[in-house]
């Protein structure tokens, strides 16, 4: 089965798979993990047929490993994702992506009226709901829920 | 007893149930005796992003009582922030002229990073529709020096419960205490699910009312608050509505002897004049109790109570 699959998409000898990335945000992944920019190669492929999830993306980066708060990203805009750590053809890390406890400056808070959205303040979150990503700003105490994350600028 | 110096009060969970007795028990001292130059080497900022007559007043005086000089400003109009400073900036710099910062700004969440920025306490003196715990603080003091307890009570919240930043605050602060809530309001304007959740987390009950009269003889509390005509994008359902949650005198029969009316003022016409002059109101102490409880934080907070 996974045979069939590298047909579609090349195996990468050294760098990092993002499977099962829902088909809607597979270009919001690459991104905000600014692999638009990224000078090496990166394989995308889009509504590909999964035994679990239907359809699915993947995205293959080469010569590439992701930082925890990076992860923390992916876990927000695609909470089914599995990232996989490729070195020589061998897979040396699987892990499905957490919902992390708390999130630092990675998403803006959706209270026009909140001091982060006035000043140059890193946004911080408690995240309340990790299946229904709910988060609750730290300063203003206000609620973002899952539709409306938009991560700030410079993440993307 | 919990040591309350150097702790900042910037969201009404920030202190815990005892910590809020210990308050009013301080503050109780200060009703007795409001005049004592315990703070007379302290500096009090009061740094008021916005106007706030009100506030700002009873903050200066409950300072300026204790002995402690006041500094700091009462609208940004020509001051460095107006000029674009940051509040950073403006906190950082106010740290090292004070011993405490009071702060008002219309920015949801600003009080919380400036007790981050300050290397001395903060005190939210209001920070827009988020959180304005001396208010609740005081609401609590005149709530229990009315009753004689904070427990078991029943409370009736009356007007615009959805907006009401008071009425959220002093719902959580009273699900400390084995509250009855009776919530009074317009259909548009009822208590938004979250707060009614944490009554319902506390183990507590709540009934919903569209009419105050219904609520007249079981209260102890009557706590109104205004219904502002902006609220409603139909006038006409404003017009139909706004006399639901007006008290008036003739109203009053056959409640409670024990029942007290609060506001957190000012008022436009939902408590008719009439009510003033009977034994049930006590808005008017209560804003005078707003001096005391400030005076307590200001005490403890700077490490003389
Ligand atoms: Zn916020």
């Amino acid at each position: 089965m996974d045979n069939k699959k590298e047909l579609v998409v090349p195996a990468i000898p050294n760098g990092t798979v993002i499977d099962h990335i829902p088909t809607a945000v597979v270009y919001r992944v690459i991104s905000i993990l600014g692999l638009d920019r990224y000078e090496d190669e990166v394989l995308i492929g889009n509504y590909l047929t999964s035994k679990k999830y239907g359809r699915k993306g993947i995205v293959k980066v080469k010569n590439k490993y992701f930082t925890a708060e990076q992860l923390s990203a992916i876990a927000l805009l695609a909470p089914t994702a599995t990232v996989i750590a490729i070195k020589d053809y061998e897979v040396v890390s699987k892990a499905a992506v957490q919902v992390p406890d708390h999130v630092d400056d990675l998403i803006r808070c959706v209270n026009p009226m909140c001091i982060t959205n006035h000043e140059k303040i890193p946004t911080r979150f408690d995240v309340v709901d990790k299946d229904n990503l709910k988060l609750r700003c730290h300063y203003c105490e206000k609620y973002t829920e899952k539709d409306a994350i938009h991560f700030v600028e410079h993440k993307n | 007893m919990s040591n309350l110096k150097g702790r900042n009060l910037i969201s009404i969970t920030d202190f815990s149930r005892d910590e809020y007795i210990q308050v009013l028990d301080i503050a109780e001292e200060f009703e007795k005796n409001p005049k004592q130059p315990i703070l007379s080497d302290k500096v009090v900022a009061t740094l008021f992003f916005e106007p706030s007559t009100r506030t700002r007043l009873s903050f200066e005086s409950a300072a300026s009582q204790l002995g402690a000089r006041v500094i700091g400003f009462s609208d940004p109009g020509g001051t460095s922030v107006q000029k674009g400073e940051s509040l950073h900036d403006t906190i950082t710099m106010v740290s090292s002229y004070s011993d405490l910062i009071v702060m008002r700004n219309p920015k949801e969440g600003s009080s919380r990073y400036a007790s981050e920025v300050a290397s001395v306490p903060v005190i939210n003196a209001g920070d827009g529709a988020n959180q304005h715990p001396t208010q609740c603080m005081l609401d609590l003091y005149s709530i229990r020096k009315t009753q004689g307890t904070l427990d078991n009570l029943n409370i009736a919240m009356v007007g615009d419960l959805k907006y009401g930043r008071t009425v959220h605050s002093l719902t959580q602060a009273m699900c400390n205490f084995n509250t009855t809530f009776h919530l009074v309001s317009p259909e548009e304007l009822k208590l938004p699910s979250s707060v009614k959740i944490s009554i319902k987390d506390a183990g507590l009950k709540y009934y919903q009312y569209t009419d105050l009269k219904d609520v007249i003889g079981t209260a102890d509390i009557i706590y109104m608050t205004r219904v502002q005509r902006e609220r409603f994008p139909d006038p006409l359902e404003y017009e139909r509505v706004k006399d639901s949650c007006i008290l008036t005198a003739s109203m009053l029969e056959g409640c409670k002897p024990n029942m007290r009316i609060l506001h957190p003022l000012p008022r436009v016409n939902e408590i008719t004049v009439d009510v003033d002059s009977t034994p049930y109101a006590y808005y008017f102490q209560q804003a005078q109790n707003g001096v005391y409880v400030r005076q307590a934080l200001m005490a403890a907070i700077l490490g003389v109570r």
